[in-house]
């Protein structure tokens, strides 16, 4: 008997789900799409919550921005659990192997006195902030609207709490745990950390979501990244001898890198998307980071001296010209 | 004029090359068959590194593109932005 074998294409009934093929057509749609569009609850939100009765449990009017469709926010660097967690373990090996070079070769006590204490002065009381950034990721995924926009709050909230961890461990690495009780000491009553610990505190209290996010993620880590561990660490440092710490913070520099991108997107869409939204958020970006450009001058000072006005003046020009790429003018 | 082509293996990484290669591509004819994906192009077929990092949302390499490439016609120039397949190039 002689058996013929040929391939039978089959057409799929469906490409897609309904809800994806309304959006992008009839085609197969990704994991991220998947994972992302339409999933926000919209609907039976009929009881109301006690604490504040005006509003749904899920309500886009808590903010001020306005938006058609709020999953036009989408992160362009599309993660979603999978990619997420992935891209983070990769990042995360990468981390611990820098860790244990820097252990295991002594290079941290190879750092003169003076780099060590600088370094430990300036970072770990960054812990403290990196925490309170978590906390406004958090309240931004849980009051915010549209996964495309909350999904990466949620992200950006657990890789704050990664880099404090990472802080914690430099201390610990330099500086034992009496550098992590003499961090907590200096983000409580050093007067150099007291503007930064209140803009903090005072996004503890921000109830609106779009204006935590530009007050977070667009103002501060826009000025505290570049600032501290691209231009303090990764330059002054590093220049001076002390590039072991800049090996542990390799994934700051990096994170930053990243997400700025993703922070980019979601301005640039809901600035774009009416008259009224670019002005609040021309409002919010200048009023934040005027307030966080103060907050971390103070900061630079423990490292740079007399230079951090000069250095925090050029991170402020800077961010207003990456700012004005996304369509908000300062 | 004859056919270049490329074969793809039909999965979730090749999604976005097979979009960015359409975009790049216009003339190119998309052929799904079970489990791999072949395009077809008259004489000449490019793959763009910029194309397929904004569909993906990350960085490519384009030596990726080797994991899931199943065969290809045509010859190949390839350097870090592109990689071309044309005839009588």
């Amino acid at each position: 008997m002689q058996i013929d074998l040929r391939t039978v294409s089959i057409e799929p009934q469906r490409q897609a789900f309904d809800h994806l093929v309304r959006r992008f057509g009839n085609k197969p749609a990704s994991r991220y799409q998947e994972g992302s569009y339409d999933i926000q609850a919209a609907e039976n939100l009929h009881y109301r919550p006690t604490w504040d009765p005006d509003q749904a449990l899920y309500d886009p009017r808590i903010t001020r921005i306005v938006m058609q469709d709020w999953y036009a926010l989408k992160d362009p660097r599309q993660f979603y659990y999978s990619t997420y967690t992935l891209t983070r373990a990769k990042q995360q090996e990468t981390t611990e192997a820098n860790f244990s070079f820097v252990e295991s070769r002594g290079l941290a006590d190879m750092l003169s006195d003076e780099l060590r204490d600088t370094a430990l002065k300036l970072l770990v009381p960054l812990r403290h902030a990196a925490w309170g950034a978590n906390q406004h990721n958090t309240f931004i995924c849980g009051y915010g609207y549209g996964v495309t926009f909350t999904q990466p709050c949620i992200y950006q909230a657990m890789d704050n709490l990664g880099i404090a961890q990472y802080l914690s461990r430099l201390g610990l690495l330099l500086g034992d745990t009496a550098a992590l009780a003499a961090g907590k000491e200096a983000w409580q009553h050093d007067a150099a950390w007291q503007p930064l610990r209140r803009y903090v505190e005072d996004c503890l209290v921000v109830r609106d979501p779009f204006e935590l996010f530009v007050a977070q993620n667009v103002a501060l880590d826009g000025l505290l990244y570049p600032l501290v561990y691209e231009r303090i660490v990764d330059d002054h440092l590093s220049t001076r001898g002390a590039s072991a710490v800049a090996m542990l913070t390799q994934f700051m520099t990096e994170w930053f890198g990243e997400t700025r991108k993703w922070v980019d997107a979601v301005l640039k869409v809901a600035a774009a998307e009416s008259e009224a939204n670019r002005e609040v958020l021309t409002g919010w970006s200048g009023h934040w980071s005027d307030r966080a450009a103060a907050a971390l001058l103070p900061v630079a000072a423990l490292a740079l001296g007399d230079q951090a006005d000069e250095a925090v003046a050029e991170e402020l020009a800077a961010l207003k010209t990456r700012l004005a790429k996304t369509g908000i003018t300062l | 004029m004859s056919n270049v082509f490329i074969v793809l293996q039909a999965n979730e990484e090749t999604r976005a090359l097979v979009e960015a290669i359409q975009l790049d591509n216009p003339h190119a004819v998309v052929v799904r068959q079970p489990a791999m994906i072949k395009i077809d192009a008259p004489d000449r077929l490019e793959v763009r590194r910029a194309t397929i990092e904004e569909l993906l949302g990350r960085s490519f390499d384009l030596q990726e593109l080797h994991i899931n490439l199943v065969t290809l016609a045509g010859h190949v120039n390839e350097d870090d932005d592109t990689l071309t397949l044309s005839w009588n190039s």
